[in-house]
Order: structure tokens, then C-alpha cells, then sequence
């Protein structure tokens, strides 16, 4: 029986789930001191004077430390030129939670005390924490060496207008992708122990052997001295690839404290110094004909920087461009982009990094043509559907190929699922009934981009390269190990490489296991993020498997004294195909395998290894319909999202039930988005307003609707998986079906767009407004 | 996140408790459950030198009856309240009330005593106490006194309880009256953004002013013969809600209008 495609229960959940994993913070080391960063207050200021002198005389306290101490060290890897991050501010702040010093004490109680007792000297500057702030003619500038805020323009490539002005009708559109802040379960944290035999640090991280590279070459050590582990990770969503400033710092701390030191933040410190994400606004704009046909979409983005320019940060409007066309087939997609620093935390990538901007932004722009229309916005999306047939489908950006997909599939079957006919008689009948709650419907159809990637697509990150690696070791018993260089955090890698692995190698489950995240023992490894790993890993590893077993086929052979062309591999064991009972079994193999005396002659002993890099000829393009009814409290405002259906096409389905808990979880972040979550900041002061989880409101399991879930199965034609990647998906999808289905509960009160997210007092605005206006 | 240093005293009697305070003064701070003051604390926002642990105090644990009134002692925890047989008998208001503080670990710790003497004006409880004209006890070194519920609040964060007592128990009639509590949440587990209860004819608001306050000009339409609706829209004179990034003041007046009528519906159906 095939495991793949199987709800296998996951491998990672018995340790998980009763407590018995081991985080960073876990850790403790003999000898081990902690670390705690004293942080701007102010959002925009420059350093008169730091006082550090009663800090030092706490007992306890072994050194703070300031940006003098590292001036014989780069800034932080990546960002633009000569606008770099330094590891800690340099003369002049640039947010409210800036890292400026850095205290190592006894106890994480000592340090505390001596961060309260560091006094800093400030010249205060006027702040911009906004876009429109940052661009005023008049600004305070961040970087006055650059002459703007704005650091990175990329214009239009050629004129859009005469297409504009060719269609019957066009709409223009301004939304804002608000700023979010990422809040994984674990905060960031690390811990370095740089002693006589080099480096090893401990680091909540998605890409072990990429912070190894960078961590290593900051320091001037070699690699093979520099040892990154990241043992279980709770939840990174993209923020854990970032450079953050601790993980170069903390090992020099250890090296000069000579103790291992421990890093860990609070939530707070978390919300603060870990990057947001999102913080676009989009001028948007659509030509269409009076059937609804698209003909003409014009996107220009401005990205939110943040503080500094993180290297994923510059790269999100790029994502966004890339799909500024979503799944339609729209003539001429023109697009633009800028990016501008802000006194606010920096932005760098969050789940979906780009693509959920951009599948907004469509989808809202759909929505609005059906308005103008009058045309159904189910109908709307299948007229400029790409076809089945289309694929591949090159869009107005030659680096996006869509390779697979079927939408109109997509939107059959979430139409089906969400009884659309019913929910619209629904809605007519509650409209002019006072008693019960407005209805809305709306949609979204998308297709996203994951699977990085393609050779060259990541090293443009500041990664070493873009395939992915494994490593399959058989032991003398049978039982194997699988090195993956992705590092899972919450995925459940472990479980599909696994299943995977098991059904190639005729191995049982439970005799295989993965190991990670810990440069010392993985050969090398990109990282888990741009929904890769099953495409990349997954598809590593089949194909790793199917060359280890051609070997371990001509042992089993050999012992058999049969022709490895009759073998059949099940169940731990060889048997022959047609002859009952002639079989070997794995173990007896493997033990073969390092036992020169029985091997035949042309395999050495520890033949039953074998390690491959999977490199990818293009992404891979997930898609689906998702489809959401909210019911809205006509006195309150309050929207609740009363239905969502949610039809993913993420191509070879290895798992059905880790896929739909990736899909839960993305639009339980969509939804948060929607509905809830916004970064917010004092304009004023710049100061942050939302920095606990008291004022920043992520939602909890009563605040979600139980989804209704449904596929359609295109395979991914550029993997021997056909799989596609799923992890970003619902936090793609979600947010414009939600959206849509608001302003669709307010149209009658010639409601177009609103912004997200959609609190009660901005629906309760447009209700007294409206009703007002009609009595 | 890590509090400045304190000095932890775990007493087991008020007598005990009343000690340490005239021990130390200024410098200390009860604590039951935690949940307000802690918080506090990890933020550096509250700085006591002392922290004096009431919880393990029996007296001040408990439901109990005396005359026409339910007492509940200070340091009983929510989830007490939420769930006692007695309670819920004889006084439904308190105890849905309680059932809608923050989430079950929050009820599992935090203390009515400790949600009262916090005074924080979106909190639940205080805003039912008041609306059933609870009267609490305090013990000072010279002995106890009542304070009405109505005097009980006084601004911010702030109570009529003076820094040497501590609050004994809060005791509620056990007149069946009418009652509703409706709460505005953003997001379902939450402080209010605006609550209103009703008990018999009274009405009591949260999040309306810096502390919980009375709606009176309701009560006294209704005491008028104002029908519902009528008498909900007077729900927001004499407030001064705040605006913050969860409501602005002219919402949270919607919203107390609102939801006083939704309250007093409710309690009119409940006759």
C-alpha cells in the first residue's frame, strides 16, 4: 500500500505533543550567561551619549557592549550599498526598538536590571513612520547620504496608456496591504558557544547552512568551525530568515565573556525587533470591455522598507509584480515599483512574502470590474480565466511560467461546496429584513508561486543556490536515516519524507528517520521557506531512493541468486516476482552491504549511501478557489465569517492531512489579516502602538469559521513528485475571498473597496453613513 | 519581561497580611492571582518593593451566605464563581460574568478580589458588581469597613481602598432580580471595548469612563416609563470613553447605546 497520498499521523507530534522537544531556549549549558539588548526609545534620534557605568556595577552584569565594540565588523549581510544594517545603531537610531547595546549577566534577572540602569543621551529627530510621511517634499530623511527615503524605484517598462484607452470602460483602485507583525509561537532566540574548538550556536532558524555561510564569513572563521543547530523551531513564517543582529553578535559575546551565551526575547522585544511583513499600497488600475473581459491591468507598488532594506524586505514587490496578473488572461500587465525607508521596525518576508499582495490586489480589481459590470463575479473570473489548455502560460514576466492548473475546475467545485445559489437567495432575503445580519459573498481565484526554486532564483536572496539536498544512509540493520537540508519548523517534513522514502525503498515507516538543522551532520541545505520543501526535498529524495535501491537490488540479488530485474521490494524485505517465498530481507541487505565477503563484485562496502542536490527547471504555481460568506451585525458592524470554502490545487497530494493543516493555519493568517491584524504606529511619534498581544489582535479558535475544504489535483509537471507546495497557500488565498465578500454585503450602499483589516468601526461608519443618507 | 527585583512574602492569615503592610508601606503590593499586577510588573509599569501572596489565605476563599446577601470572599478565583452551584443559584449575573473573564487559564488563577482592586474599567466584573450595588469589606489595622460600589471606583486603575488594607469579600444581594451582561469584543477572548449590565433597574457601563460607571439617565427613563429603546439611547451621557486602536469614543458610544438595549431586552425576557 502506497503511502503517499495517505493521512499519515505525523512523526514529530509523540515528541510535540507531550512536551518532550527541545527549543533553544531549553538549552542550558553549563556555565551559560544571558544576553539582552537595550533598545531604542525613541523611533528616529540620534546618540548624544550612552552611559553604561551603573550598569557595570551591578553584580552580576560580566560587560555591555555598544556599536564601538564592533567596528571592526561588517553590518549585517545583505541590504543595499552603503545603506547596510549595522549589527547595532551606529550613531543614529532609526526605530523604537532598535538594538543600540547589549548587556551579558549572570541570570536573565541581572540583565534586565542592568538594561534598566543603561542611560542613553538623545537628540531627538522627527519621525516618519508612514509612506506618504517618509515621501513629503520636507522629510526627514533616514539616510541623508542618499538624498530620499525612497532607495529603489523600478518605472514602467513601456507605456500602458494607448491599451488603457482602447477598452470601454476602466476602473482605478487604491488599496493598502496593511503591515503585520509575524508573531511565531517562539520568539527569536540563540545561543553561542565559541570556545577553543571553534564555533557552535544554537538558533531558532529556518536555513541552518545559510546562516553557517553568513555567520562564518562575518566572523572570518571557517565553515567547518562554525557549527549552526536548529533544533525544533516553532513557527517562523519567514521572519527566521532574516539576518537579525543576535546571531552575530551573541557568538563574539561568548567568545569575550568566554561562556556560552543564551538570547531569547520576549514577546514584546519580539514584536518590536523581529521583521513585519505586507506594508504595500497599491495604485491599481483596469481596462475591461462591457462583457468583463480584461484587457489592460496596471499595477504600481510601494513597499514599506521599514528601517533598513532587508534583502527579502526588496524582495516582495518583485513577488508582487511577478503575479500582478493572478490566474487570468489579461493582454497587457504592466507594472512598476518603489521602496521606501520608514522609522519602523524593517519589513522583510512574511507567509506568502509578496504573492498575497498581489493575489489582493487582482481579485479586488476582478471584483470590481463585475461591479462596473453588473456581471456575476463567479462569471467575471471565468471569462478571463487561463484555460487548461494555456499551460504553460507565460505571463507578462518572463520569469513566471505558470506550468499547470485548472481553474475553472477551481470555481466549479467551490461553487459547489459553498451552495452559491442558495447563499445568494440568502442574501436577498436578509437585505430588506432589519433583523438579521447583511450577508456577502466573495471569492477569490489565485494561483501563487512556490517550489523556489529554479537555479538562480534564490542566490538573488543571498543564498548559495536554489536546489535542495539529501542524504540516504542505510544501516546494518535495515533501519535508515534521511539528512534533509531543509529545516522544517512546524511543517512536518519529517513525516513526508518518510512516507515518501518508505514507498520507494520498500522500508516501513517507522524504521526511517530525518535529521536536520544542524550544519555539522547535514552535508549542506538551502532551508525551508518559499513552500519548497516537499517539491525540493520530496522530490530529492524519491529520486535518491530509486538510485540506493538499484544497489540495494543487486545485493538482494546476489543473495538470492536472482535477477535483480525480477525483485520486488515491499515491506522491509526482497522477494521474487512469480516464486513465493524466495526472499531476502532488508536488513539481511543492508548488513550485506557493508560485508565485502557477500557483495557482488562490482559494490564496495557502504554502497547503501546515496546524496543528491534536486535543482528545479522553474517554480511551481499552486492555485485554487477559495470562496467566504460573512454575516455582518447591522448595528455593530461586526463581521463574521460564517462559511469558508477553501479548494486548493497544490498537484500530488503526499499527505491529505498535513496539507489541509498548512491550509488551516494559512487562512487562520489570512483571516487575521482580514479581519483583525494591523502593525500600528504613532504618527506623530513613531512610537508603536501595538507592540504586545494585548493591543495587537491575532485572533484565537472561536474567532474562525470550520472550513470547508475541497481539491482539484493538476500534477506539477517540473518534479517526479507533481507536487506543488502548499505552505503559503492559505495565507495567499484567504484574504481577498474574505475582503470581497464584505464589500460584497455592502454594495447596495455603493461600497467599492475597504481597507483591511475590516474592524467593526469601520463597517458601522459605512452603515450609519448609509443609512443616514437614505432617511 | 522581567520584573525589577522584589522581596516575596507568602502570609497565611489577613492578620498576617496586615502586618506586612504596616511593615512596609508604600512599598508593597497584595497579590492573588496575578493576573492584573504581574503583567504590570514584567513591563516595570509597577515596581513594589514587597509582594505580599494573599492566596493561600482559607478566610478569604469561599462562597458563603449572611442575611439577604451572597459573600464572596476576595481571593476566590473566577472559575469558583463561575462555576458554584450557589452562585449560579442565587446570583446568575455574577456568575456569567465571571464565565466571560478573559480564558479558562485566566479564570483557573485570577481572584474577584484582585479584578476589583485592579479597577480597570473594561474589566467585567466590576461593571456587574456595580450595576447590583455590591458592597465590599476592607480590613485595616483599626478594624473593617464597607464601601458601596458606588463609591468603591474612583479613577483609573484606582479604589477606595487605602495601601495598609486589604479587601476582605464583596457581597451581592440575593434579591432575584433581572439581569443581562453584554459584552463588545473585537476578537472573542478580550477585554471589553464597551459592556453594559442590567440588574433589576439598574444599569452599569464598562469602558465608558475611567472607571465603571452607572447609566443613570437610562434608569431614571425607564423609572419615567420610557420604553427600551428610548431609554438605551440616553446610555452614553455623561460618559468620556477613550479612543484607542480597538474603538474611538463616538463607537464605543454606539456601542454602549446598543448594547444597553440589547441588554435590557434581554433582561425584560428573562422576567
Amino acid at each position: 500500500m502506497s503511502l503517499v497520498g495517505a493521512r499519515v499521523l505525523r512523526k514529530e507530534d509523540p515528541r510535540l505533543l507531550t512536551g518532550r522537544a527541545t527549543f533553544v531556549d531549553d538549552l542550558l549549558p553549563a556555565n551559560c550567561t544571558f544576553a539582552q539588548f537595550i533598545v531604542s526609545e525613541h523611533a528616529h534620534a540620534d546618540i548624544r551619549h550612552i552611559d553604561i557605568s551603573q550598569a557595570l556595577q551591578i553584580p552580576g552584569v560580566l560587560g555591555v557592549w555598544t556599536a564601538l565594540d564592533f567596528r571592526d565588523y561588517p553590518d549585517l549581510p545583505g541590504g543595499l550599498p552603503d545603506l547596510e544594517r549595522p549589527p547595532l545603531a551606529t550613531g543614529r537610531v532609526r526605530w523604537a526598538g532598535e538594538p543600540i547595546a547589549v548587556v551579558v549577566a549572570e541570570d536573565r534577572y541581572i540583565a534586565a536590571d542592568a538594561v534598566a540602569a543603561v542611560k542613553i543621551d538623545y537628540n531627538v529627530l522627527p519621525a516618519v513612520s508612514t509612506i506618504r510621511a517618509a515621501l513629503a517634499p520636507d522629510a526627514q530623511l533616514l539616510f541623508p547620504q542618499h538624498g530620499s527615503n525612497c532607495l529603489v524605484t523600478v518605472p514602467m517598462l513601456d507605456d500602458l496608456d494607448r491599451a488603457m484607452e482602447a477598452c470601454d470602460e476602466r476602473a482605478q483602485l487604491r488599496v493598502v496591504n496593511q503591515r503585520c507583525a509575524v508573531v511565531p509561537i517562539e520568539t527569536m532566540a540563540c545561543l553561542a558557544d565559541w570556545n577553543i574548538d571553534g564555533l557552535t550556536m544554537w538558533a531558532t532558524f529556518q536555513a541552518p547552512h545559510h546562516l553557517r555561510n553568513k555567520v562564518s564569513a562575518w566572523l572570518n572563521i571557517p565553515q567547518n568551525q562554525c557549527r549552526i543547530i536548529t533544533p525544533n523551531v516553532g513557527g517562523g513564517f519567514g521572519a527566521k530568515i532574516v539576518f537579525a543582529p543576535e546571531f552575530f553578535i551573541m557568538p563574539l559575546l561568548s567568545k569575550w565573556v568566554g561562556r556560552p551565551v543564551k538570547f531569547s526575547q520576549s514577546r514584546t522585544e519580539a514584536m518590536l525587533q523581529m521583521t513585519h511583513g505586507r506594508d504595500q499600497e497599491h495604485d491599481l488600475e483596469v481596462g475591461f470591455d462591457r462583457n468583463g473581459r480584461i484587457k489592460a491591468l496596471r499595477m504600481v507598488v510601494t513597499q514599506n522598507l521599514g528601517a533598513y532594506a532587508d534583502p527579502t524586505g526588496l524582495g516582495l514587490p518583485v513577488l508582487t509584480n511577478w503575479m500582478a496578473g493572478g490566474c487570468y488572461k489579461i493582454a497587457k500587465v504592466q507594472t512598476a515599483f518603489r521602496c521606501v525607508v520608514t522609522n519602523t521596525t524593517p519589513v522583510a518576508a512574511y507567509r506568502g512574502a509578496g504573492r498575497p499582495e498581489a493575489t489582493y490586489a487582482v481579485e479586488r480589481l476582478v471584483d470590481l470590474v463585475a461591479r462596473r459590470t453588473g456581471i456575476d463575479p463567479v462569471e467575471v473570473r471565468r471569462r478571463n480565466f487561463i484555460e487548461p489548455q494555456d499551460f504553460p502560460y507565460e505571463t507578462h514576466n518572463k520569469a513566471v511560467i505558470y506550468d499547470s492548473g485548472n481553474f475553472p475546475a477551481l470555481m466549479d467545485e467551490c461553487v459547489r461546496l459553498l451552495d452559491y445559489e442558495t447563499e445568494r437567495k440568502r442574501q436577498e432575503a436578509f437585505r430588506n429584513d432589519s433583523s438579521k445580519p447583511l450577508i456577502g459573498i466573495g471569492f477569490s481565484t489565485w494561483i501563487e508561486i512556490a517550489g523556489f526554486g529554479p537555479n538562480g532564483s534564490l542566490e538573488g536572496f543571498g543564498h548559495l543556490a536554489s536546489w535542495e539536498s539529501t542524504q540516504i544512509r542505510i544501516h546494518p540493520d535495515g533501519s535508515a536515516t534521511i539528512f534533509i537540508g531543509s529545516a522544517p519548523h512546524g511543517q512536518g517534513t519529517e513525516t513526508i519524507v518518510s512516507q515518501i522514502a518508505s514507498d520507494e525503498l520498500g522500508i516501513s515507516f517507522d524504521r526511517i528517520n530525518i535529521v536536520y538543522g544542524d550544519t555539522g551532520t547535514v552535508i549542506q541545505g538551502i532551508g525551508t521557506l518559499g513552500s519548497r520543501s516537499t517539491p525540493m526535498v520530496g522530490s530529492a529524495t524519491k529520486v535518491a531512493s530509486q538510485r540506493l535501491l538499484e544497489r540495494a537490488k543487486k545485493i538482494a540479488g546476489h543473495l538470492l541468486e536472482a535477477s535483480e530485474d525480477d525483485l520486488v521490494v515491499a515491506d522491509d524485505s526482497f522477494s521474487v516476482r512469480g516464486t513465493p517465498g524466495k526472499k531476502v530481507g532488508w536488513a539481511d541487505v543492508a548488513l550485506a552491504s557493508f560485508q565485502p565477503l557477500r557483495l557482488p563484485p562490482e559494490l564496495q562496502a557502504g554502497t547503501l549511501e546515496e546524496r543528491l542536490f534536486h535543482e528545479s527547471p522553474n517554480f511551481s504555481y499552486p492555485s485554487g478557489a477559495y470562496g467566504c460568506v460573512v454575516e455582518i451585525d447591522r448595528r455593530s458592524g461586526k463581521v463574521r465569517v460564517a462559511k469558508m470554502v477553501l479548494i486548493d490545487d497544490c498537484g500530488t497530494v503526499i499527505n491529505p492531512l498535513l496539507a489541509e493543516g498548512q491550509v488551516h493555519g494559512g487562512v487562520a493568517q489570512g483571516i487575521a489579516q482580514a479581519l483583525f491584524e494591523e502593525m500600528q504606529y504613532d504618527p506623530s511619534t513613531g512610537q508603536p502602538i501595538t507592540s504586545n498581544l494585548i493591543d495587537y489582535l491575532i485572533p484565537s479558535a472561536p474567532d474562525l469559521p470550520n472550513y470547508i475544504a475541497g481539491r482539484v489535483n493538476t500534477p506539477c509537471p517540473n518534479n517526479p513528485l507533481g507536487a506543488k507546495g502548499i505552505g503559503e497557500s492559505g495565507a495567499i488565498g484567504s484574504p481577498p475571498a474574505v475582503v470581497n465578500a464584505i464589500v460584497d454585503a455592502l454594495s447596495h450602499f455603493g461600497v467599492e473597496h475597504i481597507d483591511m483589516p475590516v474592524l467593526p468601526e469601520k463597517v458601522w461608519k459605512v452603515l450609519s453613513t448609509a443609512t443616514k443618507g437614505s432617511t | 519581561m522581567i520584573p525589577a527585583p522584589f522581596t516575596y512574602l507568602r502570609v497565611g492569615s489577613v492578620q498576617e497580611a496586615l502586618d506586612a503592610l504596616a511593615e512596609y508601606g508604600d512599598d508593597a503590593k497584595l497579590l492573588a492571582g496575578g493576573h492584573s499586577l504581574i503583567p504590570l510588573m514584567k513591563y516595570r509599569l509597577a515596581t513594589p518593593k514587597v509582594l505580599i501572596d494573599i492566596s493561600g489565605i482559607a478566610e478569604l476563599s469561599g462562597v458563603t451566605f449572611e442575611g439577604d446577601s451572597l459573600v464572596i470572599g476576595a481571593a476566590t478565583r473566577h472559575a469558583i464563581v463561575e462555576h458554584s452551584p450557589v452562585v449560579k443559584e442565587h446570583c446568575r449575573l455574577l456568575a456569567y460574568t465571571a464565565s466571560l473573564v478573559g480564558d479558562p487559564q485566566v479564570r483557573n488563577r485570577g481572584t474577584i478580589g484582585g479584578s476589583v482592586a485592579h479597577g480597570d474599567s473594561a474589566s467585567d466584573l466590576p461593571v456587574s458588581l456595580l450595576a447590583m450595588d455590591a458592597q465590599f469589606t476592607a480590613q485595616g489595622r483599626n478594624g473593617t469597613r464597607t464601601i458601596a460600589a458606588a463609591d468603591f471606583f474612583v479613577g483609573f486603575w484606582q479604589t477606595a481602598l487605602t495601601p495598609n488594607e486589604v479587601l476582605i469579600n464583596i457581597k451581592v444581594p440575593l434579591a432575584k432580580q433581572r439581569w443581562s451582561y453584554q459584552k463588545f469584543t473585537i476578537r472573542s477572548q478580550d477585554w471589553a471595548t464597551v459592556s453594559s449590565a442590567v440588574y433589576g433597574n439598574a444599569v452599569a457601563l464598562g469602558a465608558m469612563a475611567d472607571i465603571p460607571i452607572r447609566a443613570r439617565d437610562v434608569e431614571s427613563a425607564l423609572l419615567q416609563g420610557a420604553d427600551i429603546s428610548q431609554a438605551a439611547l440616553l446610555a452614553d451621557h455623561n460618559t468620556s470613553p477613550s479612543s484607542d486602536t480597538r474603538a474611538s469614543s463616538d463607537y464605543r458610544r454606539h456601542l454602549a447605546r446598543v448594547l444597553t438595549e440589547d441588554g435590557l431586552r434581554e433582561a425584560l425576557a428573562r422576567n
